[in-house]
């Protein structure tokens, strides 16, 4: 809006006229490079005091917490701890107080189950978040920037695996490979996720690369990696950061997708996505086996989404 | 398209009660605009009053912040919430804009008022033809059917010289270089035959060569259809070719109005005379410029008394007290400054410090 | 424009070709004697390995058989009988994989027409009603719905869904394709929940940026009613990312929503695809994902093509 430029002094406005003599300047200044770093700044400030991203961000660590070291969760509980302690006097047995979340098709400790489950969704999750994001990175900027032919072919790549559809590429993947241990599912998964991190990279990249302050870092003598990481990535990184959390919780409901349909990490692996997939023909008997680690996926999973919007909101200056 | 202006049959007018006889065809008076912020309440304009009539070219100049560009969307009427005019009116022939209702100022606008804005790329609807949306205007104010509306497009592009119009009627913004497109705007906002049209920096987007030639067709224009044609600029140079009279806004009000003669050969206000001596000329080469020294003020708060009096080299202990008012200092200038007649006195001499 | 699609067609092809190869490799390059795997664990006698390995290629080179199996090598006396052909080969009863496609596709297509026109229209209307007035209790309500749906992982609401309208309210059928086009329903309004919910964000999104754009203020200066500014100018500039991503969502629900069908027991082409893996059959899994990949190119590039229609910026690169 153009009321928006009239409230201060815009040192950076476009004043193409002002070549022409007889401009009217108020004594503005131009800091290459400054902008990125007020970026985040402004940013960080802006998350801390929004209620939505402390919220979403505790309950991560909350279930980071969880994946990492579940016996947190467990020494107060006075049921069994033992995920693998079962006995089948107890199967599908109710919530109670001896076990809070009651116990499952094998009778064990279904709370316990459940906690212990948080650190495969967790792992998933992050890393295949992070070495999709990686690859997105690398490639997707050096796309970006140097375009040509080198982006052509990294697109045509990126197409061809775009175009085989998620869930059905990652059953024909893991049922190729047989095994169905974390790491092969997070490596196919992997497979499966970076494409549209790359393209979201790759256009971050191409939109800033013509800006006036990377022309600006070159006139001052900056090379070509200079540019690209200190004044380019920095930037250019901030919509791919929102997408990887938001993809972080997608992917972790993708896993419990995979074993809920039987094609991902197989039992004795202790899944929600097996949980769910084992509770299908007896919700209306024992719901509880449905619903506990159905809230815990959803929550997490929202958690994330959550924390993806409230860092989209604090990144883009243009949503203020 | 006739150059008629005072087209008094036109239906909307025996709602709106214009006065043929007003004294001036644009009059505004004391206004005021504000926008509520996180920050605090951002002041843009201030008092800021000037009168246009019929056939006139008043230029607005000043820098960013200094409210020009908002005063002029207040004018028309389109300030976005949360901004708001607590005080001021707004007088096309007599009737106070700002008191008519919406509906009615949907008329008016287009009709009797228009406005070009800087950068016609993203101005103009990037999915339209300009066809259609200069045919917008006679469709939705008129009720023309679609067929002559584009056909009224066609010949207004061909007025405003856009070569080989009728063939470009279906082309978009993209298609047209930013003179050409300026253009564009320009027949879209002339196309109702408007008695007032306030161009928004209309040059500062294009190169300097273009600049003349919209410049010039703009003048042509108004010799034509004796329409009042506001200047909104920060470009001096611009302004002194085609304008009658200046007013030289500053935190949101006038500092000094005058015709644009002897602003330039006579500032009367500290402000104009810095803005002049910062002006780079070519007889001076290898001398060091001569910026007006401190910053625009923060519109949140503004300085008491003088607006302009923490960078001013006239100032006294009565500048950050007592506001100025506009002092007449002849019958065609004001000043808005205690200190006026020293400032007309000093000619050509550099701003201290 | 004309070259455009023309551009767009010739990238179709290497991508083609590389995904279905990609797939191919997949299946075949397992580790050990796939014809063996074929069969599992079911009893067979070496004669027939024997010819059914030379039936599909197997002692050929990998890229050959690839060749063959698209039709763009010749196969013995069959000359070129590939997927370029229409042929796709067998399962091991026999039948004709192009067979089970015609007989499992239309399931899928209704699935996906009947969840894509949900989606649009009522993802667009709530996007539209959240955009306009942003920070309004409809905007928040929009917001915070469209989070709780998007995170609550699909087979979960699938299944809460089931129980409360199927089971016990008894509103819809749950499973199969029993009682005709109202087994449809409860399914299909599951898939167009969660795509509508990026269509009402996506719109939103849109809406809220191009409101505004500079051309919104020129479009007020005009003169014309706060209707027409957002029904003809922002909504016609909104609407692109939304229906180039309508687009793409039905290429991807063409793909079978095979959760969806997994739980409601619809025979559809994601279903069958699962299937094909469990039951190791390998001509099955190449040639329907095959199709589908077809499909999915095809969608985008028709998505392309309309978003050339639309956004007139674009027509001219």
């Amino acid at each position: 809006m153009s009321s928006g430029s009239e409230t201060h002094v815009d040192p950076t406005s476009d004043q193409q006229g002002a070549a022409s003599s007889g401009a009217v300047t108020g004594g503005a200044e131009v800091g290459v490079g400054g902008r990125e770093a007020g970026l985040w700044k402004d940013a960080w400030r802006q998350l801390r005091r929004s209620p939505l991203f402390v919220g979403s961000a505790t309950t991560i660590l909350l279930f980071t917490l969880m994946a990492a070291f579940p016996r947190l969760y467990l020494w107060y509980y006075p049921g069994s701890t033992d995920p693998r302690e079962c006995s089948l006097t107890n199967s599908v047995g109710r919530p109670g107080a001896g076990a809070w979340f009651g116990y499952d098709l094998q009778g064990c400790d279904y709370y316990t189950q459940v906690i212990y489950g948080a650190k495969v969704s967790m792992i998933v999750g992050i890393a295949t978040v992070v070495i999709a994001g990686a690859i997105a990175v690398v490639f997707g900027s050096i796309a970006g920037y140097y375009g040509g032919r080198i982006d052509t072919v990294i697109a045509r790549i990126t197409d061809i695996w775009f175009g085989i559809p998620l869930i059905l590429g990652a059953i024909v993947f893991l049922n190729a490979i047989g095994q169905r241990g974390l790491l092969q599912v997070t490596l196919v998964l992997v497979a499966f996720s970076w494409m549209t991190m790359l393209r979201l990279m790759r256009s971050s990249t191409i939109e800033r690369r013509e800006a006036d302050y990377v022309d600006a870092a070159r006139a001052l003598g900056a090379d070509t990696r200079r540019i690209i990481t200190r004044h380019i990535l920095p930037n250019a990184i901030a919509p791919l950061i929102v997408y990887a959390t938001i993809t972080v919780g997608i992917t972790i409901a993708v896993e419990a997708t995979l074993s809920f349909l039987g094609v991902g990490l197989q039992l004795p692996a202790i899944t929600w996505g097996l949980m769910i997939n084992s509770s299908f023909r007896r919700i209306l008997t024992a719901p509880h086996l449905l619903v506990f680690p159905g809230a815990f996926l959803s929550i997490v999973v929202l958690a994330f989404i959550v924390m993806g919007d409230a860092l989209r909101d604090a990144l883009d200056p243009r949503l203020r | 398209m006739s150059g008629g202006n005072g087209d008094w049959e036109r239906s909307l007018d025996s709602d709106v009660g214009f006065d043929p006889d007003a004294d001036h065809l644009l009059d505004v008076r004391d206004l005021h605009v504000e926008f509520p912020t996180d920050y605090g309440v951002v002041n843009a304009v201030n008092g800021l009053s000037y009168t246009l009539d019929r056939g006139e070219t008043l230029a607005i100049l000043g820098e960013s912040g200094s409210g020009k560009s908002v005063s002029a969307l207040a004018v028309m009427g389109i300030i976005e919430k949360p901004g708001r005019i607590p005080k001021g009116e707004v007088l096309l022939h007599g009737v106070d804009l700002l008191q008519t209702s919406e509906r009615k100022l949907r008329d008016i606008r287009g009709e009797r008022i228009a406005m070009i804005f800087q950068d016609a790329l993203t101005a103009l609807n990037p999915v339209y033809s300009v066809g259609w949306q200069i045919a917008e205007m006679y469709r939705k104010h008129r009720g023309t059917d679609k067929k002559t509306a584009f056909k009224h497009a066609a010949d207004l592009m061909d007025r405003v010289r856009i070569p080989n119009a009728r063939n470009r009627v279906k082309d978009y913004p993209h298609q047209f270089s930013g003179g050409m497109r300026q253009r564009v705007m320009i027949a879209m906002a002339l196309s109702l035959d408007p008695e007032v049209l306030i161009a928004d920096e209309p040059t500062t987007a294009l190169d300097v060569t273009v600049q003349a030639q919209i410049m010039n067709l703009l003048s042509e224009l108004q010799d034509e259809t004796g329409m009042g044609l506001i200047l909104i600029t920060h470009d001096l140079g611009v302004v002194a070719e085609v304008c009658d009279n200046v007013n030289v806004m500053y935190a949101g009000r006038v500092m000094e109005r005058a015709p644009i003669g002897t602003l330039y050969a006579e500032p009367a206000h500290p402000y104009t005379l810095g803005l002049m001596h910062s002006i780079p000329r070519a007889d001076r080469k290898g001398q060091p410029l001569d910026p007006i020294p401190g910053q625009p003020p923060n519109l949140t708060n503004i300085p008491s008394g003088c607006e302009f009096h923490p960078r001013c080299a006239f100032a006294e202990d009565i500048c950050s007290s007592e506001a100025p008012p506009l002092f007449d200092v002849d019958a065609q200038r004001q000043s808005a400054c205690h200190f006026w007649e020293e400032v007309v006195r000093v000619r050509s001499q550099p701003t201290a410090g | 424009m004309g070259r455009y699609v023309a551009r767009r067609l010739l990238q179709m092809v290497p991508v083609f070709f590389g995904s279905t190869l990609l797939i191919f490799a997949m299946v075949y390059l397992i580790p050990g004697d796939p014809i063996r795997a074929l069969f599992g664990e079911r009893q067979v006698s070496d004669a027939t390995l024997e010819s059914l390995r030379d039936r599909y290629n197997l002692d050929d080179p990998f890229l050959v058989q690839y060749g063959k199996y698209m039709g763009v090598l010749p196969d013995g006396e069959e000359g070129f009988s590939g997927v370029l052909q229409g042929d796709f080969g067998e399962d091991f009863r026999g039948r004709e994989v192009s067979e089970l496609m015609t007989e499992r596709f239309p399931v899928t297509i209704r699935l996906a027409v009947a969840a894509i026109i949900i989606e649009t229209v009522v993802g667009i209307i709530a996007g539209v009603m959240a955009g306009i007035r942003r920070n309004s209790f409809m905007d928040n309500l929009v917001l915070v719905s469209t989070t709780l749906v998007i995170a609550i992982p699909l087979f979960v609401l699938e299944f809460g869904a089931q129980l409360i309208f199927g089971l016990q309210l008894d509103w819809f059928p749950i499973a199969g394709l029993r009682e005709g086009w109202v087994s449809y329903a409860l399914p299909a309004m599951l898939l167009a929940a969660l795509s509508l919910c990026y269509v009402a964000r996506l719109t939103r999104t849109s809406i809220v940026e191009n409101i505004r754009s500079d051309y919104v203020r020129t479009a007020r200066a005009k003169g014309l009613s706060g209707q027409r500014v957002v029904g003809r100018h922002v909504l016609r500039n909104s609407l692109i990312p939304v229906v180039t991503f309508i687009g793409t969502d039905f290429g991807y629900l063409l793909g079978g929503a095979i959760v969806t069908e997994t739980i409601f027991n619809l025979p559809g082409i994601g279903r069958a695809v699962f299937d094909g893996v469990t039951q190791r059959e390998g001509a099955v899994v190449v040639g329907l994902i095959t199709v589908l990949v077809i499909v999915f190119l095809v969608a985008n590039l028709l998505v392309d093509v309309l978003y050339g229609v639309l956004d007139p910026r674009i027509r001219y690169e």
